[in-house]
């Protein structure tokens, strides 16, 4: 079931489109939102609230990178490892934080902490290299930096 | 020697804060507009035409002529679509990021005398997921502009009215092909649409809509201002305006700056990226973003606009170049950049997602030393059946424009990588 408030904020998105349809994406952010990510039951709940076939939203779902169809962590870091910042330092980086975090590209710390993630270019090629935790961009990295972000997120 | 006129990035404050609704009419902001609703929407056409504007999202078509395959008129079906493409996503490409951030209220005005010349009744701007500073610039710069009557209903008493919507994406390259955006507006997954039709005839929901990008639209108010003959004025060369250049890499201050259109590799590289970083050489750079050719040393001082820089055998795309220096492995570059490509293949048609796969697999054989005889071949053949022409759209025909210039230039690494069974590049075992 969508909460009162999903179901709210889904509906206050029909005035923006022509479609019912054209909200699906926004709507499964809105759960994702509420939820971390997007579980079967909800794919079901949102394709009804906009008469759409299950598994025609699912393929929606599965097809953006930005929406989570498993479980995350509390904190996901996306690490960029697009062109420029592969050549800045990229590879210094993710081994960094795999030790760091003990755990691999794709994987959720056992606390649920962190879930880390590799990323296509976030567009600040001129700070590389970058990567974002959660919503926010952070720039010129180095161990040290990445080190000092990770303690900031609990 | 005149000053040199920078009108898309005047504006921008120090302190990298967004230029605010009175800041930005202070400094002539929504004169553009307020000239363009005192004319018809076929004289603001026939201006934008004048001016030579070209697209800046990469292919450069002309601006005036794409909004002339709009129908107009009473017949007209609407509602009509404008859209801003702002889904900037090409590896290396960091120029829409800092217009959207800045200077939100540059490609609202720039939409909305867009919109009043194609006579379109909403406008959306298909914004990337990751820019969040963006998306609150110009959320909060669409409520000023609506607040003083720039937006909504009966704009500046014009009688024309617009809406305008912020669509934050959820992810993927292909959003950024203009058929594919419609799609992804629409809801749906974003496979591009064969064409023809064209989406001035048949865009978003089967209406007509142009979609351009973001730098494009931010020229707009400009060219209303001052006039054709002022923006063919701002460029070296026969394409007109300025244009924002990028470098990264490791060049000493990589970064961007808005110059002359025509203005050379080499005085984006040596004057103001300045030159390469200490005890390195340059070696090649892609000068637009990660789907065009390579340029060498012999290119430097060719002018980097849409028609000057084909001549050596590339083009101008984003205008963010990437520096390739002495110290990092060409073969691994390409590698990096052909794993993008494969990876943000829609899956829609065979000789991408296959083809872009297979050129990535060989590459990363290569680079881990299990390259083989006739894997040069393969690589080669792959170009051709990616040209142009053989694929639904052109991600896969812009993934090869790096890598067949990369065989050309290169050739001595990729033999060696395959000869040693090793990458010359990493430190020795």
């Amino acid at each position: 079931m969508l909460s009162p408030e999903e179901k709210k904020e889904i509906e206050a998105e029909f005035p923006l489109y022509p479609t019912k349809q054209a909200v699906c994406i926004d709507a499964l952010k809105i759960v994702q939102r509420h939820r971390g990510w997007v579980p079967d039951e909800a794919v079901r709940d949102v394709a009804a609230l906009l008469d759409m076939a299950p598994d025609e939203l699912d393929g929606i779902a599965t097809f953006y990178n930005r929406i989570f169809r498993r479980p995350v962590g509390r904190h996901v870091i996306l690490l960029c490892d697009s062109v420029s910042c592969w050549i800045m330092g990229y590879e210094r980086m993710r081994a960094h934080l795999t030790e760091r975090l003990g755990i691999g590209l794709g994987q959720t710390t056992a606390d649920h902490r962190f879930t880390f993630l590799p990323n296509v270019c976030l567009g600040a090629c001129d700070r590389a290299p970058v990567m974002m935790m959660d919503e926010d961009l952070h720039a010129d990295l180095t161990k040290e930096r990445i080190d000092a972000i990770l303690e900031e997120c609990q | 020697m005149p000053t040199m006129e920078k009108p898309l990035t005047r504006n921008i404050r120090s302190d990298g804060a967004a230029l605010e609704r009175a800041a930005y009419e202070r400094a002539g902001g929504y004169e553009g507009l307020r000239k363009a609703l005192r004319m018809t929407p076929e004289a603001v056409l026939d201006t934008v035409r004048r001016s030579g504007l070209r697209g800046r999202g990469g292919a450069g078509f002309p601006t005036g002529v794409k909004w002339s395959l709009v129908p107009r008129g009473a017949d007209a079906p609407h509602p009509k679509y404008l859209v801003a493409n702002a889904d900037e996503m090409e590896p290396g490409a960091f120029k829409d990021r800092f217009l959207l951030e800045k200077d939100p209220h540059q490609l609202i005005e720039g939409m909305i005398i867009a919109a009043y010349a194609i006579e379109a009744d909403v406008a959306y701007i298909f914004l990337r997921w990751a820019y969040r500073e963006a998306k609150e610039a110009l959320s909060r710069a669409i409520a000023e502009a609506a607040e003083h009557h720039c937006l909504g209903k009966d704009i500046l008493g014009s009688g024309y009215s617009l809406e305008m919507i912020v669509h934050v994406s959820a992810g993927r390259y292909i959003c950024g092909e203009e058929t594919a955006l419609l799609n992804a507006l629409e809801g749906k997954r974003a496979n591009p649409r064969s064409k023809p039709p064209y989406p001035q005839m048949v865009g978003l929901w089967g209406k007509p809509t142009v979609v351009n990008n973001v730098e494009t639209l931010c020229n707009i108010p400009h060219i209303l201002k001052n006039g054709p003959d002022w923006f063919k004025g701002l460029s070296h060369t026969n394409d007109s305006g300025t244009k924002l250049y990028g470098a990264s890499g490791k060049v000493k201050r990589p970064g961007l700056w808005e110059l002359p259109m025509g203005t050379t590799a080499r005085e984006i590289l040596e004057e103001h990226a300045g030159g390469m970083r200490d005890g390195l050489r340059f070696r090649a750079a892609i000068p637009g973003g990660a789907s065009t050719e390579f340029i060498t040393e012999a290119h430097l001082d060719v002018r980097m606009d849409f028609d000057e820089i084909r001549k050596a055998g590339s083009r101008l795309g984003t205008g963010t170049m990437i520096v390739l220096d002495d110290r990092t492995c060409p073969v691994g570059l390409l590698w990096n950049v052909e794993r993008f490509f494969a990876q943000e293949s829609c899956g829609w048609c065979t000789p991408c997602w296959s083809g872009l796969s297979w050129v990535e697999q060989i590459l990363g054989a290569m680079e881990r030393g299990e390259g083989e005889e006739g894997d040069l071949e393969i690589l080669r053949e792959q170009t051709k059946f990616m040209a142009p022409g053989n694929t639904f759209c052109a991600l896969a025909p812009g993934a090869m424009e790096p890598l067949a210039s990369g065989l050309n230039y290169f050739h001595g690494d990729f033999e060696r990588h395959i000869r040693e069974k090793r990458c010359p590049y990493s430190p020795p075992l």
